[in-house]
């Protein structure tokens, strides 16, 4: 059997992970590669429906919050292994991408981007009026003081995320490059003609619907044992749904390696923003940078090396 | 096929937008191989009418019957799996791929029961060469021209293996040249054993390439015969023409 570079690629990228986890001491390297990653997970979710399916959305990023809330709700409940956590997180977001899918897809465009925002907001007001995984006052996790096989919790942690975003960059790839990927993007492109082309569009769009909510679920589920509190306003950040919107834009949202450049670059420059200059200039770098890339390079980073490319080809088409 | 021999058979079909009947009792049938004429003025139902044959609508009473079977709650996507095919009147290619890409959507979801897998772009490149396309396969689908975009919505259609090719409005728009060109890509797909419903009101194009015409007015029928039988009637000229 033939190993594509892709696998050798995740391999190499999940060995020099655990290299890092055995050399560094600096435990900021870890905090800042967990929130990277986090950023990664999301923009490759948010790009299964925003960028293959052409579905934009605002909504997604309540997601995560389900997913972290779902985490908190069950920790309450009982001390399960973080694994467990994710799993169950992941299996709630799914089912409720489904359902929402199922309700918001009749709707196009601005429509539907809207109707998944509303989403995301009712969710926001119940977790809220939610005392048992504490309300609006939040809730806090301890985490443990030693973990075993790693040196500190947080490092186990970024692993953990190392792992997470490489299996999800592992499906994204495969959806966006198998016959699915070529009937999402024909949905994409024009729905109608789709259908008659014999594209089961509703069932493509729930399966992508679903995808995209157990990618979010599976990134928010460890949020509150990486920050040990949390509460509606921060898992709901406007920050965290932006970047993952951001993020795909950025590096480009036809392909499934866009997202993961967008998010390595941004999130790479955010966290070394936050460090020397200020952590409030962030989300004005966040702005700033996607309206460019909208105004001057609508098809991301990714857009601007295939034109260069095809410029350098000749031709000029 | 069902007992007469017929390809698709349309029983009493009756289609309402609210109050307002587009299609009232039409009842038409396709043979195999056959090529069909389907015209009238503007607004008599025509596109209604392919709609409820290809599944983007459905029609409240009578029956679609294709090749013997009951098709007439199958969404449009079953049906271009079975193997009804349109094209449409204003073009909708998928703009962001190529014209190769844009041929294996139909091969790889209403094809993909009925062909050999490996042979997908074989086959794509074969029925591009026969709208002309052979050096253009990695063009981008989204720069193309008009008539190009009308051969592309052909070759597409022509892609999902379909035996029977709904052409709406192929050749609105196009120059005599075009049209001709677009008549001979017509033809030779026929040749290829693919029924043909043509719905078109360039009536040059409409009487050369039939061999039956149907005739629609106000959601009524109105007429069935031969090109010569349909031109010599007395309702298709007052439809047209009026009193």
């Amino acid at each position: 059997m033939k190993i594509s570079g892709f696998w050798i690629g995740i391999v190499l990228v999940l060995a020099a992970g655990f290299v890092l986890a055995g050399v560094a001491d600096n435990q900021f390297l870890f905090f800042a590669g967990y929130v990277v990653l986090q950023g990664l997970i999301m923009a490759v979710a948010w790009n299964v429906l925003g960028g293959f399916t052409g579905y934009v959305n605002f909504g997604s990023a309540g997601f995560f919050a389900i997913g972290a809330y779902t985490a908190i709700a069950l920790h309450q409940f009982a001390e399960l292994p973080l694994l467990v956590l994710i799993v169950i997180a992941g299996i709630v977001c799914g089912l409720i991408g489904l359902g929402t899918g199922y309700l918001t897809l009749r709707l196009r465009g601005v429509y539907f981007a809207i109707a998944t925002l509303a989403m995301a907001i009712v969710f926001e007001s119940l977790i809220t009026n939610w005392d048992y995984v504490g309300g609006s006052a939040g809730a806090y996790v301890i985490t443990p003081a030693e973990v075993p096989f790693f040196d500190s919790f947080i490092e186990m942690m970024f692993i953990l995320m190392l792992v997470l975003s490489l299996i999800c960059v592992a499906v994204s790839r495969y959806l966006s490059m198998s016959r699915m990927g070529r009937g999402l993007a024909s949905i994409r492109d024009d729905e109608t003609a789709a259908e008659c082309m014999g594209v089961p569009t509703l069932r493509l769009k729930l399966i992508s619907t679903t995808v995209m909510g157990v990618m979010m679920g599976v990134a928010g589920a460890p949020f509150p044992f990486f920050v040990t509190y949390i509460n509606p306003l921060s898992a709901f950040d406007l920050l965290i749904a932006v970047n993952a919107i951001a993020m795909p834009m950025i590096g480009g949202t036809a392909v499934w390696f866009g997202p993961v450049i967008g998010a390595l670059l941004l999130g790479t420059i955010q966290q070394i923003v936050t460090v020397t200059i200020s952590s409030e200039l962030n989300i004005l770098i966040v702005g700033v940078v996607l309206i460019g890339f909208v105004a001057l390079a609508p098809r991301g980073i990714v857009g601007l090396f295939q034109d260069f490319a095809r410029k350098r080809r000749g031709g000029g088409k | 096929m069902d007992a007469d021999g017929r390809l698709l058979d349309v029983h009493g079909l009756t289609k309402r937008f609210g109050g307002f009947v587009a299609l009232n009792n039409v009842s038409m049938h396709l043979n195999p191989r056959e090529r069909l004429g389907l015209i009238g003025p503007n607004g008599s139902g025509k596109t209604t009418m392919i709609n409820c044959i290809s599944g983007a609508l459905f029609n409240e009473e009578g029956s679609v019957v294709f090749r013997g079977e009951e098709i007439t709650g199958l969404p449009a996507f079953k049906r271009a799996e079975l193997g009804i095919s349109r094209s449409f009147q204003i073009p909708r290619p998928f703009r962001t791929m190529s014209i190769l890409e844009n041929m294996l959507v139909p091969m790889e979801y209403a094809a993909w029961g009925r062909v050999d897998h490996a042979t997908h772009e074989d086959r794509a490149m074969e029925i591009l060469a026969l709208v002309g396309f052979q050096d253009r396969a990695q063009e981008n689908s989204g720069n193309l021209t008009q008539v190009d975009l009308r051969k592309l919505e052909l070759a597409r259609a022509l892609a999902a293996q379909p035996d029977v090719l709904v052409s709406d409005e192929s050749m609105a728009g196009l120059s005599s040249a075009e049209v001709d060109e677009v008549l001979e890509i017509l033809f030779k797909l026929n040749e290829r054993g693919v029924a043909v419903i043509m719905i078109e009101h360039i009536m040059r194009a409409v009487m050369r390439y039939c061999e039956r015409i149907y005739v629609l007015d106000a959601g009524q029928l109105i007429a069935e015969g031969t090109p010569e039988e349909i031109q010599g009637n007395p309702d298709v000229e007052r439809a047209y023409l009026g009193e």
